[in-house]
């Protein structure tokens, strides 16, 4: 794990990261610093032992790190899937929320709750809840809710409360400003998990070390099966937990070039006229500036609004990024690249068909990428984050819009 | 003395009203800041509407979401400023990312520099705590402009003190965890708040649910030298529309009297 103090003060990475958050939480983000530095940094009471111990028992890891045979043939170099969909809950949002909630527990708070977008991060977050016994309320977008019903359903199954979000575009970054205000209120017993590597100091150096488990098991699965490293790591990123995760162990590296595959949506432009981003392309073409506490960069009109994003894949769908990501791809350490609407849903069916296994729309821009990847070396570790069965609906429907080559014909019950 | 600073001398009990900005239309703005100083309002604190205002209750969201649609941006936002002609002076809410946005170059410089010569005389950022607010402070002191910053509940010991040492102007005692909005009572924190409070060389403000004139006489007669007063103002204005003005007028006096009532109970200030 990487140094907390590193850099000019806590929690900043060059100029990005901080704590922008209103004042009634700052003693609640100061008492995590404090638990996450005791805990998470200093092993304390046991609690990374316990933690990874209910990651490998609970959860399934190690996560496999699956050779793609079709795949590898098909672009002339090894391709190596990190099956992060094969975690307990169908993503690798478990590592995360298992982390802060038992972190929660070590801490004394009595209640859990979390925004989620695409449904995944919710889901974990109730899993984790149910599975330590916590109460637990997550926030989602009305229009989120809609496209990601079987995540609604699993949530609810685990005996977590379900708040919709009708506010703004009902997406994901409306379920953060709820679930920030709904924590402004509750500070005292709730702890709020933040599902990516956003937000207020410490969550995003937090979130990340919880998934930096993703890179260290696929660094030493690359040593042990061919005794080298990758040529690149290649993951998508949203937020940025999955590709946060899929990185750090790699960072100091400098022969493994480190690839974030960013929502190019419909285009990849700011539509000032119409106020909008046709994608969620933030590391691409975002601008400086501060959302949910962190100074980062952003889908942003030239005033300073927080642009409504876009992308077929509701969990890459929000206007900012991890901090910490945005200051490696200043460095020139991470290579942020985008892939459209269009192509994702190629690599959806292209991976479901010729490889078995059905993965997230999200990963699906990850997957996509490959298709440009002639830089990318002889291996390439790809970071499967999640599977895909949440998206069917979507997919389904998305599929019928399109000419997608190879994609089976979805309308089955004519 | 800064001109804030003054408004508060002035009175024993000041009033703060908020609005939003271009609630309904940006025309619609002057007369409803007219209407609360005739009220008797002491400073008005006017909102630079923000996409992802997460500090705000729903009743300033909807205002806020009505003043972005009806056009309302921080060019609108100063020269709106510049053209109002009233005698209370006025502070600007807003989140930080409008204020880092602004003219060519980011940084808070510009902004800060338009607001002064635009005639606001201080800014509240309820996303901006005093561990981010160097650059921010340095540049209202160098164009005079008084920067206020929250209390909550839970602002205790050191960081109490952080604050204390960089607001000026007033402080702003948030009555309650949570978000804005009106509430139905006045919260036992309060007077807690006004407690650990009692050492400020700057006025207390109390916000965060004060409705009406019961709640600001309560907040007076424990010890406030002031009561700031939000959703009830926005509530109007999303009732009457354009038409607010009388109401809004009426709702200030009835404010300003509950806190003028309070005076004679209220402690000595040590």
């Amino acid at each position: 794990m990487s140094d907390v103090d590193a850099g000019e003060r806590p929690g900043k990475f060059g100029e990005y990261g901080g704590q922008y958050v209103p004042e009634a939480l700052m003693p609640a983000i100061s008492e995590l610093d404090d638990a996450y530095r005791r805990y998470v940094l200093n092993n304390e009471d046991g609690f990374m032992d316990e933690f990874r111990a209910r990651l490998r028992d609970f959860g399934g890891r190690p996560t496999p790190l699956q050779h793609a045979e079709t795949l590898s043939s098909r672009y002339g170099f090894d391709v190596y899937l990190k099956r992060e969909d094969l975690l307990h809950g169908g993503a690798h949002k478990l590592n995360n929320a298992l982390g802060q909630v038992l972190l929660a527990k070590y801490m004394g708070k009595e209640r859990i709750i979390a925004e989620t977008g695409a449904g995944q991060h919710g889901t974990a977050t109730a899993m984790a809840s149910a599975h330590l016994d916590m109460d637990c309320e997550v926030f989602m977008g009305e229009r989120d809710i809609n496209r990601q019903r079987p995540n609604v359903f699993r949530m609810r199954l685990n005996g977590a409360e379900l708040n919709p979000v009708s506010t703004g575009s009902g997406t994901l970054k409306e379920a953060t400003n709820e679930a920030m205000r709904e924590w402004a209120t509750t500070v005292e017993d709730t702890h709020y998990v933040i599902g990516s590597v956003v937000g207020p100091h410490p969550f995003p150096t937090m979130v990340r070390d919880f998934q930096s488990v993703i890179g260290t098991e696929a660094r030493r699965q690359m040593e042990e099966k061919l005794g080298c490293l990758p040529n690149s790591v290649v993951a998508c990123a949203g937020g940025g937990s999955n590709t946060m995760g899929a990185f750090d162990a790699f960072v100091d590296d400098d022969a493994v070039s480190l690839v974030a595959v960013e929502a190019g949506g419909s285009g990849l432009k700011i539509d000032e006229e119409e106020d909008l981003a046709p994608n969620s392309a933030s590391l691409s073409i975002g601008e400086e500036g501060v959302l949910h506490g962190a100074r980062t960069k952003l889908l942003q009109n030239s005033d300073g609004q927080i642009l409504e994003s876009h992308s077929v894949s509701a969990g890459l769908d929000y206007a900012g990024v991890g901090p910490e990501l945005a200051d490696l791809v200043d460095d020139d350490r991470v290579r942020a690249v985008s892939v459209d609407d269009d192509a994702a849903l190629s690599a959806f069916h292209r991976l479901s068909r010729t490889e078995g296994i059905i993965p997230a729309l999200e990963t699906s821009h990850a997957l996509a990428y490959l298709e440009d990847g002639a830089e990318l070396g002889e291996k390439v570790v790809v970071n499967v984050s999640g599977r895909g069965d949440k998206d069917l609906e979507s997919v389904v429907e998305e599929t019928e819009k399109r000419d997608i080559e190879g994609a089976p014909s979805m309308g089955v019950f004519e | 003395m800064s001109s804030i600073r003054a408004a508060f001398e002035d009175t024993d009990a000041a009033l703060v009203p908020y609005i939003t900005a271009g609630d309904p239309t940006p025309d619609a703005t002057a007369a409803q800041v007219r209407a609360l100083a005739a009220g008797g309002a002491d400073v008005v604190e006017l909102g630079l509407p923000f996409s992802e205002p997460i500090a705000d209750g729903p009743t300033i969201q909807n205002a806020i979401q009505r003043a972005l649609d009806a056009g309302m941006t921080p060019d609108r936002f100063l020269d709106l400023v510049r053209g109002l002609d009233v005698d209370v002076p006025l502070v600007c809410m807003t989140y930080f990312n409008l204020i880092y946005q602004y003219g060519q170059e980011r940084g808070v410089e510009p902004f800060v520099e338009a607001a002064a010569e635009a005639g606001l005389s201080g800014l509240i950022v309820p996303d901006l705590p005093v561990e981010e607010s160097d650059a921010l402070k340095a540049a209202c002191d160098a164009h005079g402009l008084d920067l206020v910053f929250i209390v909550a509940p839970t602002t205790r010991g050191d960081r109490l003190d952080r604050v204390l040492e960089r607001v000026s102007g007033f402080v702003y005692v948030q009555a309650r965890l949570g978000t804005t909005g009106a509430r139905a009572d006045v919260s036992d924190q309060t007077h807690d708040s006004l407690a650990r409070l009692a050492e400020a060389d700057v006025p207390r403000a109390v916000g965060f649910g004060v409705s009406n004139g019961e709640h600001a006489r309560e907040i007076v007669a424990a010890g406030a030298e002031g009561v700031v007063a939000g959703s009830v103002f926005v509530d109007i204005i999303a009732e009457r529309g354009t038409d607010a003005a009388d109401e809004l007028e009426a709702t200030a006096r009835e404010l300003k009297e509950g806190a003028v009532a309070g005076v004679a109970p209220r402690p000595e200030r040590t």
